[in-house]
């Protein structure tokens, strides 16, 4: 994008930033008085960001560690949705068996809410009695955060130029070298975009889990200020999820293009 | 029986609206030991077809592709091909990529001598400064010349190239063709290459085969290039067996399209001799 002042790039998004301050807080000091004004907001809230790592009790922590329970969580289902996630995308790729069989079902179970995925959860890992909860908010987050990469690495799988595997055959290379030195590089770029797209919608999902889990970690402390009627931890949340969110995306963004130069 | 013989081959593809275009029909051709022959044919004639097939990588409708006597049934490095397009592994470094396949075909060898006869062949197409270059950068002369190297280092029984400098622009190419003879004067390896350029056949070859537009193209009759080598390209221009040659060959590339029910496209002018390319070419 074209220049349009020295240190617009930091400017201007904070001019966006006032604009979105100055409408919440006209907003509360007129038709809806419950929400709280942005300085009001953050005076009740200044504890946990403050003191960020305090654990007064289970649900009253600082936001570093509700962030912190958060992001485990998200890893593991994550690394799970990877885990699957790839080589089901290799499967679809390469295998027009595969991708005849799987593909209306995939498309059917994608677009399933996270939300109606948990009771299923639920009641899968029922006999693991009190982690029941727990891991059906993995299988949730799992669930929904792997169809990225599953997509993303059958495109990458189709869009290897035969050419390449063209040299495999001609130097006849084994199947697992061709799969290792040939198809897995030319897929990682494809690849990565789907992991960022998935864990984008991990940490989406994240807080449907924990709302309905309990356990601690952003999404319950958010739903448990909800029943109690708090309005600014509910506001302050929201910055906290949209801005964890933004900065795995930017990480996920750095990964990226790291390997996209090859 | 010749060391490479082509026996009636013929290969067809599904067509678009379901029924079957053959693109070889009933192609001969039989090549010694230590031949430098060159095919010479319009673009989609079916080259690149022949060339998988004897690489292997296709295998003919009809008729069969063998190898000092052995029917070819699969490809392998022993008729490594140097693609039309290039092929590099982008991820790996020019030494890299001939390294995979030195370490692929010379498994029996402790890993210090491999490495020392992939550095030679990549000396040997004056590359020795840019072993440790990714292919992206790599000028697209410098690459096919990375692709060179990786088909000499297999040592196969024969070489084969397809198109290799068809990418390039005249001047590279022109270098290119110059290496290519002097690494062939120095190591007489049978060579099957594919070209659209007349010129660059006569250049380069010990006999030059064309092939018949297409669709159901075969090969044509054997012109024996009769001129000594060295070559220099610059004094062959004015060489009258040259000229003949090459009015001979195109006048039959001519002809043939010609002869075709459907025409494919003719340039309007026969190609003088500032004309090169035979058809349109990518
Ligand atoms: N796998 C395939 N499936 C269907 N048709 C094919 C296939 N491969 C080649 N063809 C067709 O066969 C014809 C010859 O193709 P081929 O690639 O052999 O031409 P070529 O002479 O190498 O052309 P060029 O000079 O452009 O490289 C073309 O019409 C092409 O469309
Ligand atoms: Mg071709």
């Amino acid at each position: 994008m074209k220049k349009l002042f020295p240190f617009d790039w930091l400017v201007l998004p904070m001019v966006g930033i006032a604009c979105a301050m100055l409408v919440w807080y006209g907003l509360s000091k007129t038709i809806t008085p419950k929400v709280p004004t942005p300085l009001a907001t953050w005076e009740e809230c200044k504890v946990y960001v403050l003191e960020p790592f305090a654990k007064r009790s289970e649900l009253d922590q600082g936001v570093l560690n509700f962030t912190r329970y958060s992001l485990v969580r998200v890893a593991k289902g994550f690394f799970l949705a990877v885990l699957i996630g790839v080589p089901t995308g290799f499967l679809l790729g390469m295998s027009p068996w595969f991708f005849k069989c799987f593909d209306l079902l995939f498309q059917i179970l994608r677009p399933v809410s996270p939300l109606a995925w948990f009771p299923l959860g639920a009641a899968l890992f029922t006999t693991f009695k009190q982690d029941a909860l727990e891991y059906a908010a993995l299988f949730t987050i799992t669930v929904c955060a792997m169809w990225p990469t599953v997509l993303n690495t059958a495109v990458g799988v189709r869009a290897i130029p035969q050419d390449y595997l063209n040299v495999a055959k001609v130097l006849k290379l084994s199947a697992f070298q061709t799969l290792w030195k040939v198809m897995l590089p030319a897929v990682l770029p494809y690849m990565f975009t789907g992991f960022r797209l998935s864990l984008g919608i991990a940490w989406l999902v994240i807080v449907a889990a924990e709302m309905l889990t309990g356990n601690p970690g952003i999404g319950s402390f958010l739903n448990q200020e909800y029943l109690a009627g708090h309005y600014a931890p509910i506001i302050f949340c929201i910055i906290i999820i949209g801005v964890v969110g933004f900065i795995l995306d930017r990480i996920m963004n750095v990964v990226e293009r790291r390997f996209k130069t090859i | 029986m010749s060391y490479l013989n082509l026996n009636g081959v013929s290969k067809g593809f599904r067509s678009a609206s379901g029924g079957r275009t053959e693109v070889l029909h009933d192609a001969w051709l039989s090549m010694e030991r230590g031949e430098f022959v060159a095919v010479v044919g319009f673009s989609g004639a079916g080259k690149t077809t022949l060339m998988n097939m004897v690489a292997g990588l296709a295998t003919p409708d009809s008729g069969t592709v063998q190898l000092e006597g052995e029917t070819i049934t699969g490809p392998g490095p022993d008729r490594m091909l140097v693609f039309q397009n290039y092929s590099l592994l982008p991820w790996m470094t020019a030494f890299e990529n001939v390294k995979l396949a030195v370490d692929q075909v010379f498994p029996q060898w402790d890993n210090k001598w491999r490495r020392e006869h992939t550095e030679n062949y990549l000396k040997m197409v004056s590359l020795g400064h840019a072993m440790d270059r990714k292919p992206s950068q790599l000028s697209g002369g410098m690459r096919q010349r990375v692709c060179v190297a990786r088909a000499l280092a297999c040592e196969p029984r024969i070489l084969l190239l397809d198109e290799p400098f068809g990418a390039l622009d005249a001047l590279t190419r022109g270098t290119l063709q110059d290496e290519l003879m002097k690494i062939r004067s120095q190591d007489d390896r049978t060579i099957l290459m594919i070209t659209n350029d007349v010129d660059e056949a006569i250049l380069v070859a010990d006999r030059i085969i064309p092939l018949t537009a297409g669709p159901r193209a075969t090969l044509g009759p054997s012109f024996t290039v009769d001129i000594e080598r060295p070559r220099d390209r610059k004094e062959i221009n004015h060489d009258s067996r040259f000229k003949k040659l090459r009015k001979d060959v195109n006048d039959f590339l001519l002809g043939s399209a010609a002869d075709k029910r459907n025409p494919v496209k003719v340039p309007a002018k026969v190609p003088s001799f500032g004309g090169t390319p035979v058809g349109v070419s990518a």
